[in-house]
């Protein structure tokens, strides 16, 4: 008998409850509490994918989150899901597991022909060969490359979220990160103190390496019993994947497929903790020996071999090899030892050790001062060739897994991420991070502590102090009633056999010993080069198995310690995140709040189609047929009769004070203090820069009273342009600044028989022009509702806006339209409101780009002579009074067939390829055939009358326009003003 | 993530708040000049160290808070109002 097996029940398992599940469509069978990857074994799976460039087949590195190679496609509800780590996914009924990067089949990969082409396709092979010719790039080489590219398979279109996740945001005194047995002992001093705490884990049992040593059963199953009644927050299955910052982390929260189907499906939950201080117990990550054929099936990590001997009761071979450099590695050559499977050696680098004597005393042969020079098998591992380090004989050993361990190292990510540095400590052959006081301490393995006793002890320690800074009585210690540590031997640091082969040092990403070596003579020395060179450690488990080997093999090549070579520095997300997780619930309708006009329902009901602008969703068109004619019937019956528009959108800020006037002199670049009440005026904003801002009309409603209206786009911003001005240059100005854009609701009356209407509605009120005429502003009551009236327009007909309190929006609309009914009033959307002010040659967002000045637009003449005002000074700068500047225009298309476009080029005859400008608004013309627009054209003003070339390349048309004044429609303005 | 100290709302995520530049920079008087103004407008330093921020509380507030932070650390040193002078420590 030979390979992996299940020999008893492990400490997860329960043989009680049989799964039924399937790998490569083959109906398999596994036990509750197993991975996919520990019921494989169990059932004799040797062979898991192939590999990422090389397409060797793979086995089961790990027993935990940072597996290189078993990675599988998973068809579930979200889709076929790619690269998910076998040795962490939860086996459930009806799993559908595939293996990856094989093609037509796991056993035979057509693309095995890498392997042997392989010193052809060294690091940075695509930069160096797929050069030339230049126009095979494109046609050739990618297609290729990405075909060839990725691991795992993605379903072209993913349909809904059938599971969507969740985002919890949670505070707390103290985070703890990692529940072995440093962070146990923390979190339960911690709580014992009244300390708020939080305790994640990313397995699915509390307990860390304390899982794999039975001494320790007791102590455990006491603490976890007692973390709850301590008021301890215990996350299981929570991964911390950053530390941000200000004590705030990131952490991904799996749900068991229980839990899931319980709560309709949520797969996940993205946790963002706040936290004053972080115990870091994360621990540490066994690394793999650089060796020829270190990636055959059945070479692994010794500590995941352990893994799966305890938890599910797996022997990972029936003949184990194991080969070491410290201690630690020994515990699971004895425990299978002890399990009645037979080991066939240990081969130890060093001369001797403490672990080596009990290892014999079981009955193993340990060779000592030896190293593993070469692996035999392609399917899986026959037997290994153990050679003395010094030279001399060599020996086969017949085996079906060789068990590596190249030592330990702390898991630093966190601690560098918040502001540590990382120190060289021989003793461990490793990086220690600190952690910065303030924030935090690290316990247990991370903090290059060795044995389980010991990391209790750290973690008991830090705890203490964290009580100390955080000024809470300390509890009277626990006795620390843990089982001893056994005495270690030291660990000799050791990184790579040099022998003939492919010595692995990034499992996933298929990159070498040699690889490193290569990048290093090729100049990329730092090992940030390095990484990026050779793609080292770029994998989704980001290398951590091979990561401190891939560092050691560049510092032997630069002839440097590797103490100042360092690693490559490790940044959030610490493991994979499906997107899905960070969107949380912010999907769909949810991705932004949505603005609701106090009409909506009105808009409706009446047939509108709605469209987006900003958060607001508005009517466009009261129809729900496409096209223009719909959208022109609107325009036309406000030129020939009257329409109503909701603008309640639009921004509406309230400034009061006794010195609201001096206040908005000094925003505005035109003078309000000279406004009578009663009157409104329109107003340019800009910006310091000189730039224009933001328009709009402002009413002064009493002598220390005004209505700010911005346009709907910037209202956002200009509230807060107002209130920085006014806290940071204005302070002295007593003035209040109050946003009320949801308080008012607010229509616009547009059309010839406007007035009608209002008298209509408003028989109190004297509308006559030499009492209300243009730009006029008063309060008025509609029925016993009081509102406003302001005389202005943005459709360049007689118009009117009422404003009433939003809550009685319905009432006021309806009145209105009761009234206007004989006039044949009808309700216009944004489509046909913006028809008209491009006709009226009005700007919106569209023209005030930012990049445009009060000139550009026809609005030089508005700027204050007397006074500072925002952008005073720069709006004069030399450059921007250039006269062949980009300045507002008409633009009339010659032949009424043809369409213009928003973002057409202008161009000449004569020089077809260069802009002069470029449309901005675009519109069927409403009383006549044919297109007009707004264009920004250079010097355009004085073109007026010149024809060019409005051309969109996207679409191969070029029209012929005459360029017009903006003002299309009333030049004179005798419509509002009739 | 920042976490800012709001004098009137307490510690608050940083997503409430909108960064609104350099609060070193102080707007010359309205006759200063182009260059003034020029400078006042586009000219910033970058610091590595020790910053002085402006930040509108717009989830909170509405106050404008000057901020001092370290620009390496994040650690923000001192919160005040906008009329105040916090001083920036020695680098």
């Amino acid at each position: 008998m030979s390979g992996p097996v299940r020999i008893r029940a492990g400490l997860l398992t329960d043989p009680g409850q049989p799964v039924a599940f399937s790998f490569d469509g083959r109906a398999l069978r596994g036990l509750h509490g197993d991975t996919l990857a520990s019921a494989l074994l169990a059932g004799g799976q040797r062979v898991f994918g192939r590999s990422f460039k090389y397409h060797r087949r793979r086995g089961v590195v790990t027993c935990g989150p940072y597996e290189p190679c078993a990675l599988v496609d998973v068809q579930g509800p979200r889709g076929r899901e790619p690269n998910l780590a076998a040795t962490t996914l939860p086996l459930h009924e009806g799993l559908t597991a595939f293996s990856q990067n094989r093609w037509p089949s796991l056993d035979f990969d057509l693309m095995e022909v890498n392997d042997l082409l392989g010193r052809f396709l060294p690091a940075g092979f695509y930069y160096k060969t797929f050069m030339y010719p230049g126009w095979a790039w494109e046609k050739i080489y990618e297609p290729l490359i990405r075909r060839a590219a990725g691991l795992g398979r993605l379903d072209a279109v993913v349909g809904t979220h059938a599971d969507p996740a969740e985002t919890v945001h949670a505070h707390a005194d103290v985070l703890v990160i990692g529940a072995g047995a440093a962070g146990l002992a923390a979190a339960t001093l911690l709580g014992s103190a009244g300390l708020r705490v939080t305790l994640c884990e990313q397995d699915v049992e509390l307990g860390g390496g304390t899982l794999l040593d039975a001494r320790w059963n007791d102590w455990r199953r006491q603490a976890a019993t007692a973390l709850p009644a301590l008021g301890v927050r215990v996350l299981t299955r929570t991964a911390v994947l950053g530390a941000y910052g200000h004590g705030v982390f990131g952490a991904l929260e799996t749900l068991t497929p229980e839990a899931s189907a319980r709560l309709g499906g949520l797969r996940e939950r993205l946790h963002v903790l706040r936290a004053r201080r972080a115990v870091i117990a994360c621990g540490a990550s066994e690394r793999l020996i650089a060796f020829p054929g270190n990636d055959i099936p059945g070479v692994m990590l010794a500590g995941g071999a352990l893994g799966y001997l305890v938890r599910y009761g797996v022997a990972v071979g029936a003949r184990p090899v194991l080969f070491t450099n410290n201690d630690e590695a020994y515990e699971a050559a004895m425990a299978l030892q002890g399990a009645g499977i037979g080991c066939a050696g240990i081969v130890d680098v060093r001369a001797a050790s403490a672990a080596a004597e009990r290892a014999q005393a079981q009955g193993i042969e340990v060779h000592f001062a030896s190293q593993v020079r070469a692996v035999q098998g392609r399917a899986g591992v026959e037997s290994v060739t153990v050679a003395p380090r010094a030279g001399g004989a060599s020996r086969v050993l017949p085996c079906d897994a060789l068990l590596m361990s190249g030592g330990y190292t702390p898991l630093t990510a966190l601690a560098t991420q918040m502001g540590g540095d990382s120190h060289w400590r021989p003793e461990l052959a490793a990086f220690v991070a600190e952690v910065p006081p303030d924030v935090g301490c690290l316990a247990g393995a991370v903090n290059g502590r060795q044995g389980l006793a010991a990391s209790a002890a750290d973690g008991r320690a830090a705890a203490l102090r964290l009580c100390a800074e955080l000024a809470v009585n300390v509890p009277t210690e626990p006795d620390g009633a843990e089982p001893a540590d056994a005495a270690q031997s030291a660990l000799e640091a050791f990184w790579e056999v040099r022998a003939k082969g492919k010595a692995f040092v990034d499992l996933q990403n298929d990159v070498t010993a040699a690889d490193v070596r290569l990048a290093q003579r090729e100049g990329y020395e730092h090992v940030e080069h390095m990484k990026r060179y050779t793609t080292h450690g770029m994998a989704t488990d980001q290398g951590r198995t091979g990561g401190l080997v891939g560092s050691a093999v560049l510092a032997e090549a630069r002839g440097e310690p590797l103490a100042t070579v360092g690693v490559s520095r490790p940044r959030p997300y610490s493991q994979p995140v499906p997107f899905a997780a960070l969107a949380g619930g912010e999907v769909r309708e949810h991705f932004k709040p949505r603005r609701r006009l106090p009409l909506h329902d009105w808009h409706e009901q009446a047939g509108a189609t709605f469209v987006s602008t900003g958060l607001w969703l508005r009517p466009l068109v009261y129809s729900r047929q496409g096209g223009w004619a719909p959208v022109l019937e609107e325009a036309r019956a406000v030129r020939t009769q009257v329409g109503i528009t909701d603008v309640s959108t639009l921004g509406k800020i309230d400034i009061q004070g006794p010195d609201a006037a001096q206040f908005l002199d000094f925003i505005y670049a035109n003078t309000f203090s000279t406004l009578p009440v009663g009157r409104a005026r329109y107003g340019i904003m800009l910006r310091e820069d000189g730039m224009m801002f933001d328009d709009g009309t402002t009413a002064r409603l009493a002598p220390e009273h005004f209505l700010v209206t911005t346009t709907t786009a910037n209202a956002t911003a200009v509230l807060e342009h107002l209130e920085f001005q006014q806290q940071a240059n204005l302070a002295s100005l007593r003035v209040l600044i109050s946003d009320v854009t949801d308080q008012w609701a607010q229509f616009a009356i547009a059309g010839p028989r406007a007035r009608d209407v209002l008298a209509a509605a408003l028989p109190n009120a004297d509308l006559s022009n030499e009492a209300f005429p243009f730009m006029a502003a008063m309060p008025v009551v509609l029925e016993d509702l009081p509102g406003r009236l302001f005389r202005i327009s943005f459709s360049g007909e007689l118009a009117y806006e009422l404003a009433v309190p939003a809550q009685h929006a319905l009432f006021a609309w309806e009145s209105l339209l009761r009234a206007g009914e004989a006039f044949g009033i009808r309700p216009y959307g944004l489509d046909a409101l913006n028809t008209l002010r491009i006709e009226k040659g009005h700007i919106t967002g569209a023209e005030l780009n930012g990049n445009t000045s009060a000139e550009d637009l026809g609005f030089g003449r508005m700027l204050k002579k007397q006074g500072d005002f925002i952008g005073r000074t720069l709006v004069r700068r030399p450059g921007m009074l250039a006269s062949d500047r980009l300045q507002l225009v008409g633009v009339r298309a010659v032949d009424p067939a043809l369409r213009l476009r928003n973002g057409m080029q202008l161009v000449t005859h004569e020089a077809p390829t260069e802009s002069l400008g470029y449309v901005t608004s675009s519109t069927p013309a409403v009383e006549s055939p044919g297109w007009l627009g707004l264009a920004l054209l250079a010097g355009g003003r004085s073109r007026t009358g010149a024809r060019l070339t409005a051309s969109s390349a996207i679409h191969g048309e070029n029209i012929e326009v005459e360029i017009v004044s903006p003002h299309m429609v009333d030049p004179e303005n005798l419509r509002v003003r009739a | 993530m920042l976490r800012i100290p709001c004098p009137w709302c307490g510690e608050r995520d940083e997503i409430e708040f909108r960064y609104r530049g350099d609060a070193t920079r102080v707007r010359p008087a309205p006759d200063a000049g182009l260059d003034a103004f020029v400078d006042y407008v586009y000219e910033r330093d970058n610091p590595y160290g020790w910053h002085l921020e402006w930040w509108l509380h717009v989830g909170g507030c509405r106050r404008l808070l000057k901020v001092v932070r370290h620009t390496v650390t994040h650690e923000i040193r001192a919160v005040s109002g906008p009329q105040e002078d916090p001083e920036l420590p020695p680098p």
